[in-house]
């Protein structure tokens, strides 16, 4: 039961994301545990359905999405730990499955921008407003003037 | 009909042509003649376009089949409300309606505009023009929604089922008249950069254009998000999906150039940066364009194999992003920096807005297009997803939000922060007592429910103040209370409403992100499910059949204290056409908050698997966009900005000045 709209139709900016109306976690999927259920959910968050456009197997009804749920659900019960699981599950599907990319050299500008322009943008407007102020405070003279000014004072 | 459009489109095409070159020859000889033929033809290629658009709708509405775009996206046993708006649910039909705003807008300019400077109208209409030239280009060369079919089929294939909804009324007309919108703003700079400089009429046009547009892309935008929330079946209202952040970009810059806007109109400082930020959101309005138009989402390969449409509108943002920065990097120079002002000032706060509005808007940039150029340069693959963007978006937006209140307590060229801190001790004393009575009182909320509760109160409260000083709360007697209250210049309401807006849409994210609680089982007719205090029996599944789809449609019984109190139904739906599930969800608002149902699959037995959903607070979120919308459409009735009545800016803006606090 392949769900895949046609690209034709990608008209709305929303269209994308009803690729597969989502169905998410079946009951029959659930662990007795509400600890480890838990657990099992907050990964599934973080995990992309491979199929889908841009969604978490949590949210998608495909049925890789199902067994990779399926799969998290049983390295937990086998007592994986979080990352364990994920590690287990990125060796088997490769980067791409991951929602949040690693802090990796590859992903640096990706992680880096942020905060980079961030300071470059403060840095920016720190510089400028500096530059300016003395210019307004101390005098009004133009480069011409103060060149005039000095030759005066020079001679 | 059709072919009268088709010619109409082309005629409009050729006549952008007259409008890009003309306007802009007589600008530079100072032609007045030249110059005028600007808004006529403006006006004229809107009329061309307009009736183009009405052929095709008129297709769509009558099911003609013999067009290829109509037996497409369409199917004669649709309701007629959906055959109208598949006009837009389709990739050539959306693009008409693309250039009909643009052409629209267009022919706005050309008529309020008489009391701008002729060549500053002349340039703007002609900056338009290419736009619009660019457009038509790409739909009649690639995109022609009037390509006709021989022989015609008898039926059409069907409009996808999704799409069969009123949010395609609504949805992608506002979400265009604000992203083409911004192309008013991007014409001025243009325009002005053409010139080489900015006179007053320019700010005072650039503003109230950036208004236009926000609200609209607001709107449009709250509407995508409520739209994909009740449609999906999952309750998900923003899923950082590459096709959203397209429009959310413009969106934050648009937000910036409206704050940038207002110190250069106000001020005068900040030209350069404006016409710069101008430029930018329009652009990242045709990178949006771009990035769902031409596949590339999907990805790089799909792109690779049908190229002609995403190569045409690369070429085209290659154009106008390019040329407008080169434009820039040449001439900004030449313009005039506007006046100075203490960083402790209102300007300053909107440095500080426009600082981490900017950073916003390029983790979003760099978020979205990131996966894109790994994989085409060295062909790894990664997914750039939620919590990427909650790793990095969310910790800009938290100082940005804290700082809000403070903005318009602070006076124009030096405030003084702890006069307005003072003021905002009511407003500081509220959120924290919100902050500790979500933490503290209300069972499994996360630090994080805590401070944002906080956070959205502090937002409220904070608008509210601003409102209250202004008015002279405390200070004067009652009765010149409400004089000074209902004095007010109509921007401090805009202002007021739009930062509240903001809080409650924060407080309805948070809202349902910490307290929503949810529950997945398979129920039985006539068993109950209990979810937050409120009980639901399922009744039984009923079949039932629609205009063009089948459906089963499960009906529960609400019962509040022991009575019945209404119905929620929900249904799988099955469109035979296409093939296609979709799942219609249920809801039921109580309050601010909503109960939300959708059904799984069905068992033998009678039986189906149940999602219910309790969503706190949830309406918030589309509600605080909008007071946002509203608080734009208060500043644009503000009489300093009614276009036309220039005469009478001095004096309401003096009266702001008094009001304000210093």
């Amino acid at each position: 039961m392949s769900k895949r709209l046609s690209l034709s139709s990608l008209v709305l900016l929303l269209a994308l994301v009803f690729a597969g109306a989502a169905q998410a976690v079946k009951p029959d999927e659930v662990l007795p545990d509400p600890a480890l259920e838990a657990r099992a959910r907050a990964l599934s968050e973080g995990l992309r359905c491979m199929v889908c456009q841009n969604q978490s197997i949590d949210e998608s009804d495909a049925d890789l999405a199902r067994d990779l749920r399926i799969l998290v659900r049983q390295r937990l019960v086998a007592g994986d730990s979080d990352q364990q699981v994920m590690d287990y599950i990125v060796s088997r599907y490769g980067e791409f499955v991951l929602l949040q990319p690693r802090f990796s050299l590859r992903n640096a500008l990706l992680w880096g921008t942020p905060a980079l322009l961030l300071l470059a943008g403060g840095i920016f407007i720190v510089l400028s407003a500096r530059s300016r102020r003395p210019a307004s405070d101390s005098s009004t003279l133009s480069a011409e003037e103060q060149v005039a000014l000095d030759k005066m004072l020079r001679d | 009909m059709v072919e009268t459009g088709h010619f109409a489109l082309v005629l409009a095409f050729a006549l952008s042509l007259v409008q890009m070159l003309v306007p802009l020859v007589g600008a530079r000889a100072g032609n007045q003649r030249l110059m005028a033929v600007g808004g006529p033809v403006a006006v004229t290629g809107f009329a061309l376009t307009a009736l183009s658009f009405t052929a095709l709708a008129t297709a769509y509405a009558g099911s003609d089949f013999s067009v290829a775009s109509v037996w497409e996206n369409s199917h004669s046993l649709q309701p007629l409300i959906y055959k109208i708006t598949g006009t837009w649910g389709n990739h050539e039909g959306s693009m008409l309606l693309w250039v009909l705003i643009l052409t629209f807008f267009g022919a706005l300019v050309a008529v309020f505009g008489n009391n701008l400077p002729a060549t500053l109208k002349a340039n703007v209409l002609a900056v338009q023009g290419m736009i619009g030239a660019a457009f038509f280009l790409f739909i009649l060369a690639t995109s022609n929604p009037f390509i006709r079919l021989n022989p015609a089929p008898i039926e059409g294939r069907d409009l996808n089922p999704i799409l069969q909804d009123l949010g395609l009324a609504v949805h992608p007309p506002l979400l265009y008249l604000g992203y083409v919108g911004f192309s008013i703003c991007f014409s001025f700079s243009v325009a002005a950069l053409i010139e080489g400089r900015i006179d007053a009429s320019w700010a005072r046009w650039v503003r109230p254009w950036t208004l236009v547009a926000w609200m609209f892309l607001t709107g449009g935008i709250a509407m995508g998000s409520y739209w994909a929330y009740y449609e999906l079946g999952w309750g998900g209202f923003w899923f950082w999906d590459p096709v959203e952040n397209a429009s959310f970009m413009p969106w934050l810059a648009g937000t910036a150039l409206l704050h940038s806007a207002i110190v250069m109109e106000k001020r005068s400082a900040l030209k350069i940066w404006t016409l710069l930020l101008a430029i930018l959101t329009f652009s990242l309005s045709l990178l949006g364009t771009f990035l769902v138009r031409s596949g590339v989402l999907t990805s790089v390969h799909a792109f690779a194999t049908d190229p002609a449409r995403g190569v045409f509108i690369l070429c085209i943002l290659t154009l106008f992003i390019g040329g407008s920065l080169t434009l820039f990097a040449l001439r900004a120079s030449r313009l005039t920096a506007g006046g100075l002002f203490h960083p402790i000032s209102r300007e300053g706060a909107l440095v500080l807005n426009n600082l981490f509005l900017t950073t916003a808007t390029a983790t979003v940039l760099v978020g979205t297009l990131y996966p894109l150029a790994l994989e085409a340069i060295t062909g790894g693959k990664i997914s750039v997803g939620a919590p990427f963007f909650d790793l990095t978006f969310g910790p800009l937006m938290l100082p940005l939000l804290a700082i809000v209140p403070f903005g318009p307590l602070l006076a124009w060229k030096r405030g003084d922060v702890l006069a307005a801190s003072q003021r905002l001790m009511a407003a500081f004393a509220l959120a924290l007592a919100a902050m500790l009575v979500t933490g503290l009182f209300i069972d499994g909320a996360s630090v994080f429910a805590a401070l944002g509760v906080g956070l959205a109160v502090w937002l409220v409260a904070g608008a509210l103040t601003d409102l209250a000083v202004k008015s002279g709360v405390g200070s004067v007697a009652p009765t010149v209370m409400l004089r000074r209250f209902a004095g007010l210049p109509r921007s401090v309401f805009g202002t007021t409403l739009a930062h509240l807006g903001l809080g409650l849409t924060l407080l309805g994210i948070v809202g349902t992100l910490s307290f929503g609680t949810e529950k997945i089982l398979t129920m039985r007719p006539g068993e109950t499910v209990e979810l937050s205090g409120h009980t639901l029996r399922f009744e039984g599944l009923y079949p039932q059949k629609g205009p063009n789809f089948t459906e089963d449609r499960g009906r529960f019984l609400l019962i509040s204290e022991g009575n019945a109190d209404g119905e929620i139904t929900s249904a799988k739906r099955f469109y035979p056409v296409r093939q296609t599930v979709t799942t219609e969800s249920g809801i039921r608002t109580l309050g601010l908050s909503q109960l939300y149902l959708s059904l799984g699959d069905a068992g033998n037995d009678g039986s189906v698997v149940v999602r219910l959903w309790w969503k706190p607070l949830v309406t918030l979120i589309w509600g605080g966009g909008l007071v946002m919308m509203a608080g734009a459409a208060m500043s644009l009735a503000d009489r300093r900005l009614r276009v036309g009545a220039p005469s009478r800016r001095r004096k309401p803006a003096a009266a702001a000045v008094s009001a304000s606090p210093t």
